[in-house]
């Protein structure tokens, strides 16, 4: 059973949540040309250790999230928002409250 | 073996005789008995027969590790196979049999198999079986397939009841600080000191009462007693009968708890097991050690048993297993019993296969040195042994010495089997001849007997250390070991050249001629020698046989063990019951299932129900005499002709919501959003990233930055979630918020000539949804008569004139009875799935049956609808030579030329000079249509109707109903300019 | 070396089992070989056999970090089927069958295979119509042996099952195809070692791939754990860890994320269940046989996120669990013995790889998602043809890996390009 800490729900059993997948594909413009979205789309770093990659959590605050986790052990390292914006004002607030 | 119950001692209840069934012969025991306890006390010696070789078997331990007392409990449906008579508590009525033998497992006609043991030597079966005897001639499987009917027969252990469990399971949750696991002296103190360190443990037990070892010491009753007291006063959680089976990921334990296993006749309604999952900031593992066997000739006689096995007998069931006791050792732990047994009136022969120093001889016991057991006497039970003493390197014959119990003990095997379910790989310890636990990084350490330490002092210090590291303190291990005098290793005895059966895993018969031979064969990594001999596959796991198997495979190779490796122990520790993994999601909760707020209105309007994904939809709402069909088109005809109302309820339906929603609808859809008006609807289609078509739905505009998204039924949480996805991760600078408001909405359609004079009825006064106010394609918020509020789309499925109309969902019943009576009154009708997917065939609209995640926009002939000048998701991948390809197939419409005929959905498309291969295309689905009065089809094509337009085609059925030759027409088989529902 | 017979398996009997040798050699590596394959999987095993059996070929070696057979060779849940309706993998799966079908005599190994019927349960009209659709191909392109079935002959042939018209997704008839069974997992790698080591390929254990050379686009050595090995051809056959070994080559991205999928086995019963039986609606997959030695085996979805770890977690023991007792009620008394869990490449449409690569002598074998084990006959057979051609077989030319940039999805669910979602 992998525990997802939540950053907006707290540690929760990884059932509540859905894996996306790769964190690190960048998907390219809607107008670029077909290579391109044909890169991010098919093709996979499969990185065995550390990655980032999505998970919602489907049954609880329905945000989309970045986990950084062991693909080797399941350990978790990191988790944020995958919104750009609540991730960088969640850190303000965690930085202002210490 | 001679076994008696004794007048006095043991933790039994001789006030209370329990009565229960063996073989069907009728036995009392006492309450606090295992069934292999009373089976005992009874006599009973042969108890089971082997796997390979039938041969027979009596108790061999007092623990999981159980391979010969293996047996079936219970009748009927509640007939459970290969329960370890060591492990069932006796109850009053409980009834057990023999297995894997006929007619019984102390006359066995399948013992015959051992006449020709030496044929079956390990992985035999590979080797023949596959042809005509003797050289295996022949092809195919036809011979083997014979074989394999007897072997099957021949094979398995106990018989599974094929009726439906009756009883119910549960699931339960837990959290704590510490999960102690084990409640020997280590396990106790462990959950001591964390609980009276303030943490919040959990202490599990397998056994249904607690002090493992200290409760075959009748001498530690008093400190067992304290030490319980002291674990429960300080608030520790207490389970018993709870087997913690298998470790995972993060800190979470699986663990079984038998709730009603020891109960005669339990209250109806208490769960059989409940199956927990146990998330804990750490674990201990007190879990123990389990004493090993040795192999020698005959070593699974009944009346051969672990020595640790005839203590629990002795002290906690007051059962004397033997009067003429011989005991093999090769270590300090067999001292102990040996006197304990010649106390309790036993005449004891103590063989230590050491030479050296031993400890002192217990009084009343005669004792030897430097033998070792060579075979076993006796057929269905001991009679007597044959030792052996050292000669060499080898082993020499050294006198035979008559007993009704061979009691043996090959050294101690730490239970490390929790933490290798984590990946912490056991060590080999040299001095202490087992393996130790394995190095983890994760908050899991081993106390008592499961670290190696052998003595109870050191346990109760090890058990404390384990819980104070477990709180994060840094503290001193306690060393493993604690015997005074050294274990001699001795794994097998055997004379030079000897093939006599000697065991290594009882429970599949594997002998140590077998390791040899996968050594000989070069199957001599650990994998390959359980794969091929199967040792350590059966139920006890190899917690029996696996470091014997080891050793002699380290010794075959000339190796050391540690060089020979050992195999990863997998979950669960012992076996578990399916049913308590499955839980109550079982039947009619297996799956959530989801109802439409009309659900109950629909049943009591004769809706009968079908499974549409996860929801219950009405399929067709039969009247007096009619069957599905008369009903379907009926209710198809009826919308055509006046009016029918169908429940949409189960559509999804999200709210789009702010600044950038026109925006954001016009780069998931592929046709523009930008101008759509408010107060308009407009039918759009989404592509997945890769330019295939992923959901379709209607999209309404209820105000500037208010839009209402509908979608089909069985994609309603992907699109939400792929929404969602979308504004998160990769739009985030869209100002739009979607929120799931399908359960909010009940939905019906309303369709048919007659649609708006009915709906008009149902309207509050100031309502008007003429053609100018609400034309095609034009959304109103409005009043019912009743006062309820809602929405209203006039769409089409169906192509007739249509509307749907939306209310909040506890108001579904209200609108239904209005809507339904001005509905009946123009000789209307309710139409379920069924003539739903005859009116949309008949126009030629698609759903899941046609997007099937393989086509794409061109291929259901809305290529118009992909706009050139925008960009949107899938535009760039839709783009690729194989989905622009000419001779794609194309949807059509497909009729019998024999317009009497009828044809199938999943029928094949071909062309009539090729029936054979892939053919053209497929049909998706079929209808009878009333409005045409034959069967039509819908279905795909390569290209299309224009290819097909003078030529027949056959649709080819051969695994239902044969071939009918049909024409291909465009899809929209009925009204293709659509008149009528812009009516 | 002997051969295995009933005669031979009597007069080792009386002999003391003494004639038996090794099933296959432990050679030392040799600094070169013509063909070195990566990976003593079932694919690279076979692989090795069909390029000498099929092609004459004899300087061969297959490379195996660990114990042949080790990795997901003994973890599958032996179904081998052919049910499979999509162009390309409908004929290379029904090639594979064949291959099975005459494998024990071929290899003179009893592989076991038991032609028991694969039964897919089918709950609705639509589903049965779908059914239909791909059962009607098979018969159509020369599987004879697929059938639908309606309730009553499923009644008679399994009356277990659960009928009750209370079912959460009641059942209403089958998809069958009789031709399909399970085989003996271990013995089919140990088989096609013996056939390749007879035929003089080097097995090579214990031999672990760290590092590969390259001279511009071709491969020219590979640094292993037991010495340097220098190679006229390379092939991949790891599934679960190509990413691993493309990124040794310095090749990049591959179309291919590597998920767990578990496993599980009850104790052993006699007959309970003739057949394989196979549900899928509702969200739910679960597909269960029972060895010849009495275990019921049974497996499900992948465990959803990607992994690298061969072990399992609570979440789908119980899916799978929920889903068994649903289908067999009468499997709660029966106990599960043991759940483990392989490594499997999930490809972008859930179809494996075949192809030849960015370099000119390395050669991909990949992507088997839930297919490798009953593939892999017809893997080795095609992949060894590759390699020994340099060319892909007619009916292979479709697994390469661009196949992707032509916007040609081999997809048999119609997932979409999601990994996760090709369980």
């Amino acid at each position: 059973m992998i525990r997802i800490p939540c950053p907006f729900c707290g540690m929760r059993d990884h059932s509540e949540f859905t894996y996306g997948g790769d964190g690190s594909i960048e998907y390219p413009p809607l107008d670029a040309s077909k290579e391109e979205w044909h890169d991010a789309v098919f093709l996979r770093d499969n990185i065995c250790g550390v990655q980032f990659e999505t998970w919602q959590h489907t049954h609880g605050c329905r945000m989309w999230l970045v986990v950084e986790r062991d693909t080797m052990t399941h350990e978790i390292l990191s988790v944020r928002p995958a919104h750009p914006g609540l991730a960088s004002a969640l850190a303000n607030e965690q930085e202002a409250d210490q | 073996m001679t076994a008696r119950r004794l007048d006095k001692g043991g933790r039994i209840d001789r006030s209370t005789p329990v009565n229960f069934t063996w073989d069907g012969k009728a036995l009392t025991g006492y309450a606090g008995d295992t069934l292999a306890s009373a089976l005992l006390a009874n006599g009973e010696r042969v108890l089971g027969r082997s796997f390979k070789y039938h041969r027979p078997r009596g108790i061999m331990s007092a623990g999981v590790e159980e391979s010969g007392a293996i047996v079936t409990v219970g009748e009927g449906a509640r007939r459970e196979p290969n329960v370890k008579a060591t492990m069932q508590e006796l109850y009053d009525g409980l009834s057990a049999e023999g297995q894997n033998a006929w007619p019984n497992v102390r006359f066995d006609l399948g013992a015959v198999n051992g006449l020709f043991g030496r044929f079956f030597a390990a992985g035999f079966y590979y080797k023949t079986f596959m042809g005509l005897p003797p050289f295996e001639w022949g092809h195919g499987t036809r011979l083997w397939m014979l074989y394999e009917k007897l072997i099957r027969k021949a094979a398995g252990m106990g018989t599974a009841s094929r009726e439906p469990d009756p009883d119910c399971y549960d699931h339960a949750h837990a959290f704590c600080d510490v999960l102690v696991v084990g409640s020997g002296p280590a396990g106790l103190s462990a959950a001591l000191t964390a609980a009276e360190a303030g943490r919040d443990v959990i202490l599990v037990e397998q056994d249904f009462e607690l002090g493992g070892d200290l409760l075959t010491d009748p001498a530690a009753e008093q400190q067992r007693l304290d030490l319980v007291r002291a674990v429960e006063a300080a608030g520790a959680r207490i389970m018993t009968r709870t087997t913690a089976f298998g470790l995972y990921d993060n800190g979470a334990a699986g663990l079984l708890e038998r709730v009603t296993d020891h109960i005669a006749s339990p209250d109806e309604g208490i769960p059989r097991q409940r199956f927990w999952t146990v998330r804990a900031g750490a674990t201990v593992l007190a879990s123990g050690a389990l004493e090993r066997p040795v192999t020698f000739e005959n070593n699974d006689r009944p009346g051969v048993m672990t020595a640790e096995a005839a203590r629990v007998y002795l002290n906690r069931f007051g059962v004397l297993p033997g009067q003429r006791i011989a005991i093999a050792t090769n270590n300090d732990g067999a001292y102990g019993i040996a006197g304990e047994l010649a106390s309790a009136g036993a005449e004891v022969l103590l063989a230590d296969m050491r030479n050296g120093d031993v400890p002192e001889t217990p009084s009343g016991v005669t004792q030897k040195s430097g033998v070792a057991p060579l075979r076993a006497i006796g057929r269905s039970g001991v009679e007597g042994v044959e030792f052996a003493s050292r000669s060499g390197d080898s082993w020499k014959p050294a006198g035979k010495e008559p007993c009704d119990l061979l009691l043996v003990s090959g050294g101690w095997s730490p239970v490390v089997n929790l933490s290798s379910h984590r990946g912490a790989k056991p060590f080999w310890n040299e001095s202490l001849a087992c393996f130790l636990p394995g190095e983890t990084s994760e908050p899991i350490f081993h106390a008592g007997s499961a670290a190696g330490v052998w003595r109870r002092e050191d346990c109760l210090a090890s058990g404390a250390a384990a819980a104070r590291k477990a709180m994060g303190e840094e503290v001193e291990e306690v060393a493993p070991g604690g015997w005074k005098n050294a274990i001699q290793p001795v794994y097998e005895v055997r004379l030079p050249d000897s093939h006599a059966k000697a065991f290594v895993d009882y429970q599949h018969d594997v002998t140590g001629d077998d390791v040899r031979l996968a050594h000989q064969e070069g199957f001599v990594s650990v994998e390959h020698l359980k794969r091929y001999t199967t040792l350590g596959m059966a139920t006890d796991q190899g917690k029996m046989g696996n470091v014997i198997g080891l050793a002699l495979m380290a010794d075959a190779l000339g190796k050391d063990i540690p060089d020979v490796g050992t195999t990863r122990f997998r979950p669960p520790y012992t076996p578990v019951a399916i049913g308590a993994l499955a839980g109550r999601s079982v039947a009619g909760h297996f799956k959530a299932l989801r109802r439409t707020p009309l659900h109950d209105w629909n049943l009591r309007h004769g809706a009968t129900m079908t499974d549409a994904g996860v929801w219950h939809r009405p399929w067709y709402y039969a009247r007096e005499g009619e069957g599905i069909e008369e009903a379907y088109i009926r209710e198809a005809a009826t919308v055509r002709k006046t009016v029918g109302i169908c429940d949409v309820s189960s559509l999804g339906k999200i709210a789009v919501q702010g600044p950038d929603a026109s925006e954001f609808l016009n780069r998931v859809y592929t046709n523009a959003f930008a101008k759509l008006p408010v107060g308009k609807a407009r039918y759009g289609i989404m592509l997945r990233d890769d330019g295939i078509v992923m959901d379709d739905g209607t999209t309404w505009r209820l105000g500037e930055e208010d839009y209402l998204t509908t979608t089909t039924t069985a994609h309603a949480g992907k699109v939400m979630v792929w929404f969602e996805e979308l504004l998160q991760s990769r739009w985030p600078d869209l100002k739009v918020h979607v929120t799931s408001v399908s359960d909010h909405w009940a939905g019906v359609s309303i369709a048919g000539p007659k649609a708006r004079e009915v709906i008009a009825a149902c309207l509050a006064a100031d309502e008007d949804i003429s053609n100018d106010v609400l034309p095609f394609m034009g959304v109103a918020r409005i009043t019912l008569k009743n006062g309820i509020e809602g929405l209203i789309a006039r769409i089409s499925f169906s192509g007739e004139l249509a509307y749907e109309l939306y209310v909040p969902a506890g108001q579904a019943d209200a609108m239904m009875n209005l809507l339904w009576p001005a509905a009946e009154a123009v000789d209307g009708c309710l139409y379920g799935l069924e003539a739903l997917g005859t009116l949309r065939i008949e126009k030629g609209h698609v759903t899941g049956a046609e997007l099937d995640g393989r086509v794409t926009i061109d291929d259901v002939g809305l290529g118009k609808m992909a706009s050139a000048k925008k960009s949107f998701v899938g535009s760039a991948l839709r783009q690729r030579s194989e989905l622009l390809r000419e001779n794609r197939p194309q949807l059509v419409g497909i009729f019998p030329v024999d317009r009497s005929q009828r044809f199938k959905g999943g029928s094949l498309l071909c062309d009539p000079d090729a029936v054979t291969g892939f053919g053209e295309g497929w049909i998706t689905a079929v209808t009878h249509s009333p409005a045409l009065g034959h069967w039509i089809g819908i279905g795909y094509i390569s290209g299309g109707a224009a290819a097909w337009k003078d030529k027949t085609a056959v649709a080819a059925d051969p695994v239902r109903s044969g071939n009918v030759d049909v024409e291909i027409v465009s899809p929209h088989m009925f009204d293709p300019e659509g008149v009528r529902m812009h009516g | 070396m002997t051969r295995f017979s009933a005669w031979n398996v009597f007069w080792n009997g009386l002999k003391g089992q003494k004639g038996w040798s090794r099933q296959w050699r432990d050679p030392e590596p040799k600094p070169h070989y013509d063909i070195v394959i990566v990976g003593g999987g079932l694919h690279g095993l076979a692989t090795a056999y069909y390029l000498a059996a099929n092609h004459g070929l004899k300087n061969i070696a297959v490379l195996e970090k660990g114990w042949l057979g080790g990795g997901n060779a003994g973890r599958n849940t032996t179904i081998v089927r052919s049910n499979y309706a999509r162009p390309g993998n409908r004929e290379f799966y029904e090639h594979s069958l064949r291959l099975w079908e005459n494998l024990s005599h071929e290899l003179n190994y009893n592989v076991m295979f038991s032609q028991r019927s694969h039964v897919a349960l089918l709950h609705s009209p639509g589903a049965i119509d779908a059914a239909s659709r791909n059962y009607n191909t098979m018969r159509m392109t020369g599987t004879p042996d697929a059938e639908i079935w309606d309730l009553e002959t499923l009644k008679r042939t399994i009356p277990h099952l659960n009928y009750a018209p209370n079912a959460r997704f009641p059942i209403m008839g089958a998809a069958v195809q009789k031709r399909a069974g399970t085989a003996r997992h271990d013995a089919v790698a140990w088989g096609y070692a013996r056939g390749a080591d007879q035929r003089g390929v080097d097995i090579l254990q214990q031999c672990e791939v760290r590092g590969i050379e390259r001279e511009g686009d071709s491969v020219t050595a590979l640094e292993t754990s037991r010495g340097t090995i220098r190679a006229g051809k390379v092939a991949f056959a790891v599934a679960g860890s190509t990413s691993r070994l493309w990124n040794m080559a310095g090749l990049g991205k591959l179309p291919i994320e590597s998920h767990k999928l578990q496993a599980f086995v009850s104790e052993p019963l006699k007959p309970l269940l003739d057949q394989v039986v196979v549900f899928g609606v509702g969200g739910g997959h679960f597909y269960i046989s029972q060895s010849d030695k009495g275990g019921m085996v049974f497996g499900g979805d992948i465990d959803w996120y990607k992994s690298y770890a061969q072990r399992g977690n609570l979440p789908i023991v119980q899916d799978v669990s929920e889903a068994a007792m649903s289908i067999l009620p009468c499997l709660g008394r029966v106990k599960l013995l043991r759940h483990w869990s392989g490594l499997v490449d999930m490809s972008m449409d859930g179809t494996h790889f075949i192809c030849k690569t960015p370099l000119s002598n390395l050669y991909l074998n990949a992507g088997w998602n839930y297919g490798g084990f009953k593939a892999s006959p017809a893997s080795g057979w095609y992949y060894a043809d590759l390699i020994a051609n340099d060319r892909p077989h007619e009916r292979i030319r479709n697994f390469d890996l661009k196949r992707f940039e032509r916007g040609l999805q081999i997809d048999e669910r119609g997932a979409g390009p999601d990994p996760k979602l090709h369980g």
